[in-house]
Formats: C-alpha cells, sequence, structure tokens
C-alpha cells in the first residue's frame, strides 16, 4: 500500500527569508538626486534597507540604480539628499572610511598580487596582531570555497573564481554593508544560477546586509528578501520579490518582470480597498485596489501573468474560463508559449503551459478553453 | 596558359608550393621585417664588428696593426683618466634617468588621470621643444646658466647673490641639469602609456578597501606603472652615457664624459682601436647597468606588495 505523502500546503505570505531578520533599518537614503547638468541620472528617491537583508536594486540599464550604489559607496556624491548607513550619516565621509565594501562588475582583482594577498589587501592597514590577518583570509577564503588557492596568481583564476576572490576581499573586511554591482553579469549560465545559490547561502550565513544591483529580474526574485524596481532615475516600487512579481504597482514593473497579459477594463465600482471592473474577455471582475491607484476617468487596466492562465482539456470545466482559439504555438523544451484569441480581446492572451499534457502538441487554430483564478487578474496604474 | 600548367603537373606542383610560401606567416613576417632588418644589419651591425674588431688591433701612425692585443683595453679600463671618466658618465646618467624620472612621473599622471578630454592635447605640447633643433635647446640652457645669463641676473637683482655665480655652467651639474631637460618628453611618455592601463577601477577597489589618495598610489597605481617606469629610466640612461654634444657644449672640463674621449681617440688623437676599445667597454657597461636597474626595479615593486 503506497504511503499518503502528506505535504503541508505553505503560508501565504511566508517570507522569502529563513532567518529572521531585524527590522532596524541599515541603510537610509532620503529624498537623493543626483544631477549631471540637465540630467537626473536619480530623481528624489527615498529607500530603507533594513539590518540583514538582502537588497536589490532592479531595472534597466541607465535607471540609476548603479549610481545609487556608487553613493551609497562613496563614490558618487549626492546632488542633494542624505545617505546614512548604521545610522550615521555619510556626508563628507569618503569611499575609504565607509562601513561598506563593494564587489565590482569587473570585479577589479589586483594583477599584481596572488589571491591570498588580494584577500589581504584591506586587512594590512589594520596591522592585525598574531597571526589574525592570516586566519581571517583562510576563513573568507573557505567561506567561497578557494581554500588552498592562496598562492594562485589573479592571472591564473577562472572568471567565477576571480568572482570568489572579490567576494572574499570585500567579506574579510566585516563590513556592515556588501554592495554587489552586477557581480554575475560576466559568468556564463550554468555557473550563474549556481552563483545566486550560494550568494544566497553566504549572506544567510554571514547576515551582513546585501546590496545586489542587477538588470536581471530572474536574479532579483531568486535572490533578494526585497527589491527596489526603478525606472529613468525613480523608484517605481519596493517590495518582496512575490509582491513584485504577483502585485506589480503599474504596467512598466509588470512588463520588466517577465510577461504580463493587459486587459482594458472599464470601473464599475470603487471603494477602499477593492476595484471592480467589467472586461470584454473576462466579464466583471473584483480585485484588490494596489496603494498607489490614481482613478484615470473610468478606464483601468487588468494584468494577468501568463502561467496564471490554464488550458481545460477536453470536458474539463473551471469555476472561472475563458474560451478562444490558438494562433501561435512557441516551443521552450519545459514550457510551450501559446499565444490565444479572445472574442472581444484586443491583444491575443498569451499562456504559458508545461508541456507535461501535451500543449506542446495543440495545433494552431484549435478552440480552447482556459482556466484562470479571479485572484491572478490584478489592476494597475498605467 | 591554364591549359599548358594542367598539362605539366610538376610545374603547377611548384606554384602551388610558392604560393603556400608566399602565404605562410613566417614567410610574411620575414618579408614585412626585412627593409628594417637590412637597414639595421648594414648600418649598426656592420659597423659595431667592425669597432669590435679595430679594439683588438693596434695603431702605428698611420697604418694599423692587425695582430691580436687587449692592451687597448688595459688601457681603457686601468687609466685613471678613462676610469674617471667612465665613473662620470655613468653618474650623470644615473642622476639624470632619476631627476627625469621623477620630474616625468608627476606630469604623466597628471595628463593620464585628470587629463579628461584633452589628454591629447597636452601630449602634443610636450613635444613642442622638439620643434627646435637639440643644439639651439642646449644653447637655450647656456643662455639661462651663463656668468651674464638669466639665473645669475636673476638672482642678482633678487639681492640674493652679489656677483654672478660660475657654479652654475661648465660642469656636470650643467650637463645633468640640461640632458634632465632634454630627455623629459622621452620619460614622460612610457610611463602615460603604462598609467593609462592601469585600470581605474582598481583603484576605486584599493580607495573602497580602506586605502586614502597616496596609500592607493603606493599600492596599486605605482607598481601597475612599474613598467614605464622601467622603460623611461632605460630609454633616458642609455643614451645619455655616450652623449657627447651637451657636455661639450655646457660641461666644460668639469662636465667631459666618455663620449667625448672616444671622440679623441678617433678625432685629433687618431687612435682608433683604443676609441673602439673605450666604446666596447661603455658599451658593456651600460649593458650591465641596464639589466641592474631593470632588476632592482622589479625588487622594489615586490618589496611594494
Amino acid at each position: 500500500m503506497p504511503e499518503q505523502l502528506q505535504i503541508e500546503r505553505p503560508q501565504a505570505d511566508r517570507q522569502q527569508s529563513d532567518r529572521a531578520q531585524s527590522d532596524r533599518a541599515m541603510i537610509e537614503i532620503r529624498d537623493v538626486t543626483r544631477s549631471y547638468g540637465a540630467f537626473k541620472a536619480l530623481d528624489d528617491a527615498s529607500l530603507t534597507i533594513r539590518e540583514g537583508e538582502f537588497f536589490s536594486l532592479l531595472g534597466p540599464s541607465g535607471c540609476g540604480k548603479t549610481t545609487l550604489l556608487r553613493m551609497i559607496a562613496g563614490f558618487d556624491n549626492p546632488t542633494s539628499g542624505s545617505i546614512a548607513v548604521g545610522g550615521q550619516p555619510m556626508e563628507g565621509i569618503p569611499a575609504n572610511r565607509r562601513p561598506t565594501n563593494m564587489v565590482f562588475q569587473s570585479y577589479a582583482i589586483f594583477p599584481h598580487l596572488n589571491v591570498e594577498q588580494n584577500v589581504a589587501y584591506g586587512l594590512k592597514r589594520l596591522k592585525l596582531q598574531g597571526g589574525e590577518e592570516k586566519r581571517r583570509v583562510e576563513e573568507a577564503l573557505a567561506q567561497v570555497s578557494l581554500t588552498g588557492l592562496g598562492k594562485r596568481l589573479a592571472t591564473e583564476l577562472s572568471g567565477g573564481q576571480r568572482q570568489r576572490v572579490a567576494l572574499a576581499r570585500a567579506l574579510v573586511m566585516r563590513p556592515k554593508v556588501l554592495l554587489l554591482d552586477e557581480p554575475l553579469s560576466a559568468l556564463d549560465k550554468k555557473l550563474r544560477e549556481q552563483m545566486q545559490v550560494e550568494l544566497r547561502r553566504l549572506q544567510q550565513a554571514v547576515g551582513i546586509t546585501f546590496v545586489l544591483v542587477t538588470h536581471d529580474q530572474y536574479e532579483a526574485l531568486a535572490m533578494s528578501d526585497r527589491i527596489a524596481v526603478m525606472f529613468g532615475g525613480k523608484i517605481a516600487q519596493v517590495a518582496s520579490p512575490k509582491e513584485i512579481y504577483q502585485r506589480p504597482v503599474n504596467r512598466q514593473v509588470a512588463d520588466f518582470l517577465g510577461g504580463m497579459n493587459f486587459i482594458k477594463a472599464e470601473i464599475v465600482e470603487e471603494n477602499g480597498a477593492s476595484l471592480t471592473v467589467d472586461t470584454l474577455g473576462f466579464g466583471r471582475v473584483k480585485t484588490d485596489k494596489p496603494k498607489a491607484f490614481v482613478r484615470n476617468g473610468g478606464a483601468a487596466t487588468l494584468g494577468i501573468r501568463p502561467e496564471r492562465l490554464r488550458v481545460l482539456w477536453d470536458n474539463a470545466t473551471a469555476k472561472f474560463e475563458v474560451a478562444g482559439t490558438v494562433v501561435e504555438r512557441h516551443y521552450f523544451g519545459e514550457i510551450t508559449h501559446l499565444i490565444v484569441e479572445i472574442p472581444g480581446l484586443e491583444k491575443p492572451l498569451s499562456v504559458t503551459e508545461t508541456n507535461d499534457f501535451g500543449a506542446d502538441d495543440i495545433p494552431v487554430g484549435t478552440p480552447i478553453r482556459l482556466a484562470y483564478d479571479p485572484e491572478a487578474l490584478v489592476a494597475m496604474g498605467d | 596558359m591554364t591549359a599548358a600548367a594542367e598539362g605539366s603537373p610538376p610545374l603547377r606542383m611548384t606554384r602551388a608550393r610558392r604560393n603556400a610560401l608566399l602565404q605562410s606567416e613566417p614567410v610574411q613576417g620575414f618579408a614585412l621585417i626585412s627593409p628594417t632588418f637590412l637597414y639595421a644589419l648594414i648600418l649598426l651591425v656592420l659597423p659595431i664588428l667592425v669597432v669590435i674588431a679595430h679594439s683588438f688591433w693596434t695603431q702605428h701612425y698611420l697604418t694599423i696593426d692587425r695582430t691580436f692585443t687587449l692592451e687597448n683595453y688595459r688601457v681603457a679600463l686601468t687609466e685613471p683618466i678613462y676610469r674617471d671618466l667612465l665613473w662620470r658618465s655613468l653618474y650623470i646618467s644615473l642622476t639624470v634617468s632619476l631627476f627625469t624620472v621623477i620630474l616625468a612621473y608627476p606630469i604623466a599622471y597628471f595628463i593620464s588621470f585628470h587629463g579628461g578630454r584633452h589628454k591629447s592635447l597636452w601630449l602634443f605640447l610636450i613635444t613642442i621643444p622638439f620643434w627646435t633643433s637639440y643644439l639651439l635647446r642646449v644653447m637655450s640652457w647656456k643662455v639661462i646658466l651663463g656668468y651674464n645669463g638669466v639665473l645669475n641676473s636673476g638672482l642678482m637683482g633678487l639681492g640674493i647673490i652679489d656677483e654672478p655665480s660660475t657654479a652654475l655652467l661648465y660642469n656636470s651639474s650643467a650637463v645633468i641639469i640640461t640632458l634632465t631637460h632634454a630627455w623629459a618628453a622621452f620619460a614622460i611618455l612610457p610611463i602615460f602609456v603604462s598609467l593609462e592601463k592601469v585600470d581605474r577601477t582598481l583603484v576605486e577597489a584599493a580607495t573602497d578597501l580602506g586605502d586614502g589618495p597616496l596609500r592607493s598610489f603606493l599600492r596599486v597605481t605605482l607598481p601597475l606603472s612599474a613598467p614605464g617606469v622601467i622603460s623611461a629610466a632605460l630609454i633616458v640612461m642609455i643614451p645619455t652615457v655616450g652623449d657627447y654634444v651637451t657636455p661639450k657644449l655646457v660641461g666644460g672640463k668639469d662636465g667631459v664624459m666618455i663620449a667625448n674621449a672616444i671622440q679623441a681617440q678617433f678625432g685629433k688623437a687618431a687612435n682608433w682601436p683604443l676609441g673602439a676599445a673605450l666604446s666596447v667597454t661603455t658599451m658593456l657597461i651600460v649593458t650591465l647597468m641596464a639589466g641592474a636597474t631593470v632588476l632592482i626595479i622589479r625588487a622594489l615593486q615586490r618589496l611594494a606588495r
């Protein structure tokens, strides 16, 4: 008799972090603007990063995320506004006296020094007593699994190893905040995914606040406790990965974090927390009203992620379903993207279906029914 | 023609072989360097061989005795006058290269790190002195350092000295000052090039790890620009040992260098073999000194870690 497996359903709002974080602020960014002439690289950004948090700054290139990181490190200064680290205002404090350390995008390994000397670089100045320096270097090398490679020259290392050296060199300083400037972008896909897991594990182990800059949404989603999504020098949304992905505040954020089907809607009723709208394809829908919702006449936009639409096979039925026709099919190995035309919708829906039930065999032109959960339909500002 | 070629396989094979030969990389390489190589062979290697040959012969008034002898080297190495001249030449060239590098480094650093968009303009300005003849530049130092020169009248005008100093011109210091100025650009350029290659992120990384501006310079920028410093030092040192125009014009009798003695042996004294032996000796010593300089700078670089 097969044993019945008991799977506990996870709590809906379980935090991604497995280690308890404090609610104390580590970095406080208040109304920071950085202008280059008329161009504003960062426009009135405010942000609080908590102690022990893995925080990501996510956005396309030129959105100001690197500028913000460099201002926390002290390589750049705000035109106006203030930055505090560990409760201490950073104004006038040069980069070399800040309690932050950085992992550079190019790793910036000193080519004239070997691995050990690179890692010990910042410790030399501290003049540690009785083998303490050596002990800390070995500990840092062990943390990044580079034990035994101390005597290697920087030029003899692979990309992944160089990255680990850069990480060890910063961690050995025991900073309050570790800043990571697109640290994984130079690695190939497989190594990058492996390093994502390792970085997350390392952060949990050392408990230091990590601030990561990335343009890769999967990287941010996979590693962070919280994410700030940035566009054009402004912070669009700060929330947990799940919240950002499931409840984006606007179309831009929704678009940047994977695919999203946008559906035009007509507002029927608006009250404190909820919004009732009429759509052509999905009928009348009642959803949560986003915090920053600004009514723009009677129109609104609903969004639904492609994987939240499920193909209904044969005679299966669901409480909520829409009917349409497959117009395109794209095969991606483990999943298939179907483009489904729904009568009444101006744009066909994109549907992601895993390939375990034969979604990869649905011929173009097939009439199809899709099931959805009305909770997956989210209202957002434009 | 093709038909003829097809009809005779051996010819086709030679042609194919010739094409392969023309397309091979070593052959193309040799072809590219051959003009320079021949030029160097005829105008550099052959004369040096002639000089080396002469250094083992003996001058008999107008004829040359071609029996092998080491007498010239004995004279070159043991006669106090030549020994002194050689030491002085080495001292002057070492001092000149030291001063030149020390003065050139900040200029190169400024252009590389703070030159902004005007880097090429700065480099262009540095070459301006070369638009005039070397002799004119040496002469202008005579005007500055001379008995009634700019420096003396200036110091007298300020009341710092009562009568013109004769210590400025016609001695080895005058040679050092003139040569340091003359070779500055040759030192600035290699140092500039090596500073340009220093990744600026490395300096940022050093700052991030706690170094102030001076420390990050000493621990990162300076060691990484060492190749430029080495080549600058060598570029200045090697030719200045054998300089002969500068000491002749501003050196007086205290500033005479080995090259002046060599010139005298080939000229007025008409003792080519001794002149040749002096040349070869100088050449060997310069080689040793250059090698030693490279080793010393490398050792310093290692110490800086």
